[in-house]
């Protein structure tokens, strides 16, 4: 029986006056692709940034492996989490994050952005560290380019350095945060067939996306975020083909193109 | 004018001078490196995200940056040893002014270039499990330190004329020497110029230096 790896209750995240989630419940089951869709400003990149905790969440619960993470702040177990270093470095090595903006280490080569973590983090040796990272990029496809700059490498080749990168900490969940939205047209191609690959290896990964496209043909299940709610829920083809409720449908007619 | 130059005084005196300019260096050097260092670790409040460090450590930045040095210099000689109950020696409370107030620049140009590097840096950094320090260390501090030179090249010329101010406080540094022998020979235009010449010799290679360095990262980017 596939166990629940990742388990969210009632997730709320506050900026100031401006509440972006507004409580979310969702379980990701082991090897689960999901993608999360909806227009910007619904909250999906949050929700996504909540999980790995780039954002502090202000309420509710995010539990991995049967672990709720945090302690609650005054005793009650529906306060707001605070949230140790310690803890969060060791959940983030466990979910990787790729960028919409790739965030490349610039004074580094492919070859050493891959290899950074695992020479900071899980203390490999040199050797191994650098063996490790040029397998990673001979995954994504680049091995040819592990000693350039990434000033020197495209968009597309960037954001798969990127994917190598969160991979070589060999993490058991992948959050992909609209990875193709800043890229030119003709480089999408090359960083989705990377994330379609890592898909049918049976990886667990969650994806915020446009691609709607890819979404259907990928994901196991499709959710659709409006003003911090998961406002729709269910298999690319209940959601993106026969979606119920009229939000839904007014979002995905904006796509034109959207084709399948 | 109606005036014989008359270098000789110069020459008979050169020890002397030649000792406050190892002086100036020595004080410069010490002052420099300290106030690297202790600049970085102020420049760690700001950034640290956490009140308690920050508040404080902006307050000290202020502070130096709002006083006059000459003010600072002579208070660390005159007020700070009745605080502390112990004489410090002139060079002790130079250094010590010289070195705070550095280091409240340095930090100043720490906090914006650790602040320039954009939010992604860090993100990245912690997304694949770093700790703040290690992401500072790894990430963020070498990519901050070539966008800083040029800045830190300015401080280091203005911290080696600043070093002047300590001969009021009797640090026999190159220009306590050379008012000294002014008023001992009557020959101040020759000494002073020489003074003035010295300074001249020992920045100027960092003004060159700090210009072709603005001038070639700015070609890079």
């Amino acid at each position: 029986m596939p166990q629940t790896l990742i388990r969210i209750r009632n997730l709320h995240k506050r900026f100031g006056a401006l509440e972006v989630l507004k409580g979310i419940d969702i379980d990701v089951t082991s090897g689960e692709r999901i993608a999360i869709i909806g227009s910007s400003g619904s909250g999906k990149s949050t929700l996504l940034r909540c999980i790995n905790f780039m954002e502090t969440p202000t309420g509710g619960t995010i539990e991995l492996d049967g672990v709720t993470l945090g302690t609650p702040k005054n005793g009650s177990p529906q306060s707001e989490r605070s949230y140790s270093e310690r803890e969060l470095c060791s959940v983030r090595e466990r979910v990787g994050m790729v960028f919409q903006q790739f965030n490349l280490f610039p004074h580094m080569t492919a070859l050493e952005n891959v290899m950074e973590g695992l020479l900071t983090v899980k203390r490999k040796p040199a050797a191994e560290a650098r063996e490790r990272a040029r397998e990673q990029l001979a995954h994504v496809g680049l091995s040819d380019k592990a000693d350039a700059y990434p000033g020197k490498l495209s968009g597309g080749q960037q954001q798969r350095v990127a994917i190598a990168r969160a991979l070589a900490m060999e993490p058991e969940v992948m959050l992909f945060d609209e990875p193709t939205s800043s890229l030119d047209p003709e480089l999408v191609g090359e960083v989705l067939r990377v994330i379609r690959a890592l898909a049918e290896e049976g990886r667990t990964m969650l994806l915020v996306t446009h691609e709607l496209g890819f979404a259907y043909h990928y994901a196991d299940r499709v959710l659709f975020l409006a003003d911090g709610l998961i406002h729709e829920a269910g298999t690319p083809d209940e959601v993106l083909k026969h979606p119920r409720e009229e939000r839904t449908r007014s979002f995905l007619a904006r796509f034109t193109e959207f084709t399948f | 004018m109606d005036y014989t130059w008359d270098f000789k005084v110069v020459a008979d005196n050169f020890p002397i001078l030649l000792r406050g300019v190892w002086l100036t260096v020595e004080l410069w050097a010490v002052a420099l490196v300290l106030g690297l260092m202790l600049g970085l670790l102020i420049s760690l409040g700001p950034v640290s995200g956490k009140r308690w460090l920050r508040i404080p450590a902006i307050g000290y930045v202020e502070v130096f940056r709002n006083t006059p040095v000459l003010v600072q210099l002579i208070w660390f000689y005159y007020a700070f040893p009745i605080v502390l109950g112990q004489q410090l020696s002139p060079i002790t409370a130079a250094i010590m002014g010289l070195t705070l107030n550095t280091s409240a620049y340095c930090a100043e140009i720490f906090r914006a270039g650790i602040e320039s590097i954009a939010k992604g840096q860090w993100e990245a950094a912690k997304a694949i499990g770093m700790t703040r320090s290690m992401a500072l260390r790894r990430v963020i501090l070498p990519q901050v330190g070539k966008r800083m030179l040029p800045a830190f090249t300015n401080r280091a010329i203005e911290l080696a004329k600043v070093t002047s101010l300590a001969s009021v406080l009797a640090v026999h540094e190159v220009m306590y020497q050379g008012r000294l022998l002014s008023s001992t020979y009557y020959r101040p235009l020759e000494i002073l110029t020489v003074v003035a010449l010295v300074y001249f010799v020992l920045i100027y290679p960092g003004s060159w230096l700090s210009a072709r360095l603005e001038r070639k990262l700015a070609l890079r980017d």
